[in-house]
């Protein structure tokens, strides 16, 4: 899994079946300081997550399998939201 | 398998069911020599590790289902194991 902040959605009327009712948003993935890391992907969301939330995702296989419709195309789902990070002690 | 360290962790409320019960930690990946390498990564701690330690993390979805006992799990990467040493 990876860190990333919500910094918009996407808006797709014309999608493949398995993606209806799918909201898309655009991630920010972060680093340990919470700093920019990478350019922003888009990512299925289950956990209504919002604009500028923190947020956790994962890929691969997985990503289809964290959706209702197991048989389906995402490569990057959302998986929970996240309230705290600590780090070190 | 690799080798990371645990360099904090993360809060979360609002997850997929599955993630329930399972503390998520941050994973500084490192080499041989214990020196960080790459990007930090997000993983499930089944053997009650915390900061500083240097755990085995699997990044595979089918070893983790396997050790949740859920063969449909969205669950990729698990720590697995507290490394004592590396000789």
């Amino acid at each position: 899994m990876k860190l990333g902040k919500v910094i918009g959605n996407v808006v797709c009327t014309q999608k493949v079946e398995s993606f209806q009712d799918m909201k898309l948003l655009l991630v920010q993935p972060l680093n340990e300081k919470l700093e920019k890391n990478g350019d922003p992907v888009v990512a299925c969301d289950t956990v209504q997550a919002g604009i500028n939330d923190i947020v956790y995702y994962e890929g691969g296989r997985e990503a289809a399998l964290g959706l209702k419709n197991w048989f389906n195309p995402s490569d990057l789902t959302i998986m929970g939201i996240v309230d705290q990070v600590n780090i070190g002690e | 398998m690799i080798l990371g360290k645990v360099i904090g962790n993360v809060v979360s409320t609002m997850k997929l069911p599955v993630y329930r019960g399972y503390k998520i930690l941050i994973v500084q990946p490192v080499n041989n020599k214990e020196k960080p390498q790459g990007e930090i990564i997000l993983a499930l701690d089944t053997v009650q590790a915390g900061v500083g330690d240097t755990v085995l993390v699997i990044d595979e979805g089918n070893s983790s289902r396997l050790i949740m006992n859920n063969s449909t799990a969205p669950v990729r990467t698990m720590i697995v194991g507290i490394v004592d040493a590396i000789k």
